[in-house]
């Protein structure tokens, strides 16, 4: 470009996906002047990248979609064709193949830097780009060939090739199996080993390799590539590797290096954030205007991910550049949840009461306030009414708008606190994930807000004034349930601000047997298990769990730490120092007494628990390694740690009838969701591959749908939103989720169940995959069919606060483990 | 671990239920003794005759209810009711017949009667030792695995064994080729294969390795290594599968035994009934 003076538009859009297009259809009907540009060759690159036939969903269903740009639930290749038609309606000003290397405010005009080095100038900036674009390219000499590509979009287009699979994490080498058996793959990993690989995965490769079906080269990485001008292969790929420079002719490369964190970009712009974490969400108003004067951010960028919000805000964000009022698309829906509270107002009017009300909600923006309350139930409670009882397992958090509640935490019905009125609860099953300790009830007519637990997270990780309030409460909670019942309220704070919040990794140690002690500890997330060295071994001797304390033993007697205690998973704790918490016990005569109670009790239980793992020892020389404790590490060491319960096989009972999936099929849909054959075994126990229901489920991370819940009684279960995007599968660490075609089970005729014959399948309709997994049969009357289908008893469930008692056979005998109820 | 099994489910309820169900049956026996002694026609034998094809029924319905998922309830407790209930059954039809036994459709109905329990015995035996077993045998392989691990070594051994002198090539192909895993009921059952070739195949391994020249030695080894894993894992494979066959070949006479008795328990009565 020869022109000294940049090109100038009023609003450049960048990204053309679904928000960016809705602001340019918009801007176009506005007689904007914009340009919209795009990094891509084609419009809407994330959905692009779909895999090919998915069906994508138009949540949230009750949002109004305002733009022109249509959007309805439909197939990719639908919605994809849909917009370019829309595109070129419009005739939409779009540039594509147009990287935008550089953002900056000017004195006047905001100043764009393209990838070619030409300038734009604007007046105002929306960025659209999504959390997808920035994908890790190959920064090679031929990175940009069209040979290279950096998704996979239908692994069965691809036939005879020979494929390079760059990327040894778990994305490259599904794509390099997804491949194999068709084609020739080789895989460059510049690591030494696999290791970053879901287990599952490293197994499949390995199977691969042996049977020939792809090979790879380790510590290796490519240098450059070349295009072949004759022969079979059309590129080349060079590759260092340990043993110098080799030459891979082939036809295609497959780069999965991994999407790059977008704030780093945001921050070279000069984009501002609220925390320091690398997740969290551009500072911005509630125009969607950045930190930068004239900088909109729009769509999954800024936070919100779904693609009909994106579109609306497209729409919005040119209206209010225009300087039009626009009422947000979702006032309506807020109108609605509004619909039995303070109906004579307004929609901002009410907003308004809220912030004003709850010192806690007036640390959000606008913008995330709206959020947060169209996610979040009004509960409008009578007096008397219960809000969720103790040991419920719900992990949503409670906002007081008007009313008094009391806390009730033991079994008499005198309440133990109050809460007041823009006061806030929940947050300790919100950090713990277990049940909740207390029970809330309200005593007058209250107005709250019932916040689900991920909406709360994601406030969390970019308000950081919230999570430090949060931080504090918690930690005060957590000293009131476990020590300070009887504590007045100013010894309560003072040793509530005087504790620190401890984490730990799983396996860490929070204290050695022999050390010096230096407080008390309560477990407020995680569990820890309590050990010793007995013998020359280290024997475990008791599981404690979040809502429980340990490192009371030496505080007090004064000795040394009596025992080990190690995170079973990872593991936040407060720390009371030993100063502190014998002061408190010195004035405080109704703790002493119970610690020393508590201090009792442990002693006698060590007792019992060594005499058990010696008679063990001596009595079963043959099989020394199936001490209760050693079932106890074992089951540790199998994640039975974050579960919240684990179905186990005794395998010294189990006939291999098969019963238990067969059951478990016939009631849920025809795929079961256990496999009794597979998983580790331990002293004739095994953990088979079934749903523990983790405190924190991992398959709840990442689900688009939000179709992933916690019922009351703590079942982890799908609904039917799923959309069968496969995240929760992949997140799974255990490996229990399955893709599968739900279809409904015929039932047998008496004939056929007394003789044992499968009745004839009915015929099966077409359905999507949709994930599946335990859901402990919450629906079912009798609990899981799992356990109820066994014939001999040999399958069992099991919440690890019972695990000790199992293992050592004194079933009932809860006072192994440290669950003092409360 | 420890928690109940069949026999002492809800501490015992079935065992107890069945003790006081014998009792009471024994005992109306010896206290009402018809005059003309005990025999199936009298309101006693009626009586026991009744509550025995009761019983029949019911156990019966465990074959049913076993595999009826959307039942509530657990399997357990069925299975446990079915064992001693079962037991209990061969005395009230012990003190029905008034031990009178010819050769009628009476007396086979009974003899059938105690081929179904006695088998069920058995099946109690098995299901009490052989999960131990097959648990020790296994680990945490399944026969699956086994079987594909024992493929991969035959195309591993077959591939090196080509390099190799004859004899060895020949011993290995055969090892490869004859060694049979289960493929009928009767060698199911008995565990193993008869001149076992892959035992035989390591054993001819050792005397040939003897005069190899020194270029072979490395690959000697590795075969030798191979074909030694390879028959502990034949091995275990046929020990699962005759566990598997042992835990399962007493159901072969009793579910058909079973039918039989309902079949054979129905015309008793219709020929009481008809043939007064």
């Amino acid at each position: 470009m020869a022109t000294s003076a940049p090109k100038h538009f009023n609003v450049i859009i960048i990204g053309a996906g679904p928000s960016g297009l809705s602001a340019a259809v918009r801007a176009t009907e506005q007689n904007v002047d914009y340009l919209l540009v795009e990094a891509a060759p084609a419009p809407a690159s994330t959905i692009r990248n779909y895999q090919r036939g998915k069906f994508v969903m138009s949540e949230p269903r009750g949002l109004p979609l305002r733009s022109t740009l249509p959007f309805t639930a439909s197939l990719r290749e639908t919605l994809l064709e849909t917009w370019e038609k829309t595109i070129t309606n419009f005739n939409v000003n779009v540039q594509y193949d147009t990287k935008v290397t550089g953002l900056k405010r000017g004195e006047k005009l905001l100043e764009v830097e393209l990838a070619d080095g030409e300038k734009l100038t604007a007046n105002h900036v929306v960025l659209a780009m999504g959390v997808q674009g920035n994908l890790r390219k190959l920064e090679i000499p031929g990175g940009d060939l069209p040979q290279i590509q950096y998704q996979l979009d239908d692994p069965q287009a691809y036939q005879n090739e020979t494929i390079v699979v760059v990327g040894g994490g778990d994305s490259g080498v599904e794509n390099a199996l997804a491949l194999t058996g068709r084609n020739q793959i080789i895989i460059l990993n510049r690591e030494e080993d696999f290791s970053n690989c879901k287990d599952s995965n490293l197994s499949q490769l390995t199977d691969a390799r042996k049977r020939g079906a792809l090979d790879w080269l380790l510590e290796t990485k490519p240098q450059s590539i070349e295009v072949n001008t004759k022969g079979e292969f059309p590129i080349t790929v060079f590759a260092n590797t340990l043993n110098g420079v080799e030459r891979i002719p082939c036809h295609r490369v497959i780069a999965r290096l991994g999407a790059l964190p977008s704030r780093p970009l945001l921050e070279s712009f000069g984009v501002g954030f609220s925390t320091p974490d690398l997740e969290a969400l551009p500072q911005l108003s509630s125009h969607y205007e950045s930190s930068i004067p004239g900088l909109y951010i729009i769509g999954a960028l800024a936070g919100y991910p779904l693609i009909k919000q994106g579109i609306n805000q497209g729409y919005e964000v040119i209206e209010y550049i225009l300087g039009n009022p626009v009422e947000p698309a979702d006032s309506n829906l807020l109108r609605e949840k509004f619909a039995n509270f303070c109906t004579d107002r307004g929609v901002e009017d009410v907003l308004e009461k809220i912030r004003k009300s709850v010192p806690l909600l007036a640390m959000l923006n606008t913008l995330q306030l709206r959020e947060l309350v169209l996610e979040s139930n009004i509960l409008l409670p009578k007096a008397g009414d219960i809000i969720f009882k103790r040991n419920d397992y719900s992990t949503t958090f409670f906002f007081i708008v008007e009313g008094e509640l009391d806390i009730l935490i033991d079994d008499d019905d005198v309440p133990d606190g109050t809460l007041k009125a823009g006061e806030f609860f929940g947050e300790l099953a919100l950090v713990s994930g277990r049940r909740r300790a207390g029970t809330v009830r309200a005593s007058q007519p209250c107005v709250l807000i019932e916040t689900p637990r991920r909406v709360m997270q994601k406030l969390i990780d970019s308000v950081q004034s919230m999570r430090r309030i949060l931080n504090e409460v918690a930690i005060k909670t957590i000293v009131h349930l476990c020590i300070g019942l009887s504590l007045s309220e100013k010894d309560l704070n003072d040793v509530a601000n005087n504790a620190t919040l401890k984490s730990y990794a799983a396996g860490e140690e929070l204290f050695h047997e022999g050390d010096e002690a230096d407080g008390l500890y309560l477990i407020q997330s995680g569990s820890v298990t309590v050990s010793r060295m007995i013998g020359g071994r280290e024997v475990v001797l008791f599981y404690v769990a979040a809502g429980h304390y340990v490192g009371e033993m030496s505080l007090v007697s004064g000795e040394p730490r009596y025992a080990t205690v190690r995170a079973a998973i990872a593991t936040e704790a407060v720390l009371i120092e030993a100063g502190r918490m014998r002061d408190i016990i010195a004035r405080n005569p109704e703790i002493r007494s119970e610690l020393d109670a508590r201090y009792l009790q442990h002693l006698q239980d060590n007792e019992n628990r060594q005499q058990l793992e010696s008679a063990f020892d001596s009595n079963n020389v043959a099989s020394t390694k199936s001490t209760p404790s050693n079932l106890i590490s074992f089951l540790i060491q199998q994640g039975v740690g974050e579960a919240t319960d684990v179905l186990l096989i005794d395998e010294s009972l189990c006939v291999r009838c098969n019963h238990c999936e067969q059951a478990c099929a016939d009631t849920h849909g025809g795929a079961t969701r256990l496999d009794r054959d597979a998983g580790p075994i331990f002293a004739n126990i095994r953990v088979p591959t079934s749903c523990r229901h983790c405190e924190h489920p991992h398959c709840m991370k990442d689900c688009p749908p939000d179709a992933i819940h916690r019922a009351p009684h703590g079942e982890v279960y799908i609904d039917d939103s799923c959309i069968g995007c496969g995240n929760c599968q992949q997140n799974c660490p255990y490996d229990v989720i399955q893709m599968s075609v739900i279809h409904d089970q015929p039932e047998p005729s008496i004939w056929q169940m007394l003789l044992g014959i499968q009745p004839k399948a009915l015929p099966v309709e077409d359905g999507a995959k949709v994930a599946v997994k335990c859901d402990m049969c919450k629906d079912i009357t009798g609990g899981p069919v799992c356990v109820r289908a066994c014939p001999v008893g040999a399958a069992l469930r099991v919440k690890p606060e019972e695990l000790l008692s199992y293992a050592s056979g004194h079933s009932g005998d809860s006072s192994l483990i440290s669950s003092d109820e409360h | 671990m420890q928690h109940s099994n069949i026999f002492d489910y809800k501490r015992y309820r079935y065992f107890k239920l069945a003790v006081i169900i014998i009792l009471i049956a024994f005992a109306a026996y010896l206290i009402f003794e018809p005059a003309v002694g005990h025999y199936g026609g009298s309101w006693l034998g009626y009586s026991l005759g009744t509550a025995s094809a009761a019983l029949v029924f019911l156990l019966a319905w465990y074959g049913v209810r076993k595999r009826r998922y959307r039942s509530s309830g657990t399997t357990q407790g069925w299975l446990s009711a079915h064992i001693y209930l079962g037991t209990a059954l061969t005395f009230l039809a012990t003190f029905h017949s008034g031990l009178h036994f010819g050769l009628n459709i009476h007396t086979v109905t009974y003899g059938i009667l105690l081929v179904v329990v006695v088998s069920g015995f058995f099946g109690n035996y098995a299901y009490m030792i052989y999960p131990r077993l097959m648990t020790e045998n296994m680990g945490e392989d399944n026969l699956d695995g086994l079987l594909l691990r024992i493929a991969e070594s035959d195309k591993m051994a077959r591939q090196i064994a080509l390099l190799m002198p004859d004899d060895i090539n020949d011993t290995v192909s055969r090892a490869c080729r004859e060694t049979s895993i289960g493929v009928s009921l009767l060698e199911q059952l008995k565990g193993f294969q008869p001149d076992c070739p892959s035992a035989m195949a390591v054993q001819e391994l050792t005397m040939l390795g003897n005069d190899l020249p020194i270029e072979h030695r490395k690959l000697y080894r590795d075969l030798y290594s191979i074909m030694v894993r390879r028959e502990s894992l034949v091995r275990r494979a046929r020990q699962d599968l005759m566990y598997r066959a042992r835990m399962g070949f007493w159901l072969y006479f009793h579910v058909p035994f079973a039918i039989a008795l309902l079949m054979a328990m129905v015309s008793h009565v219709i020929a009481v009934f008809f043939y007064w």
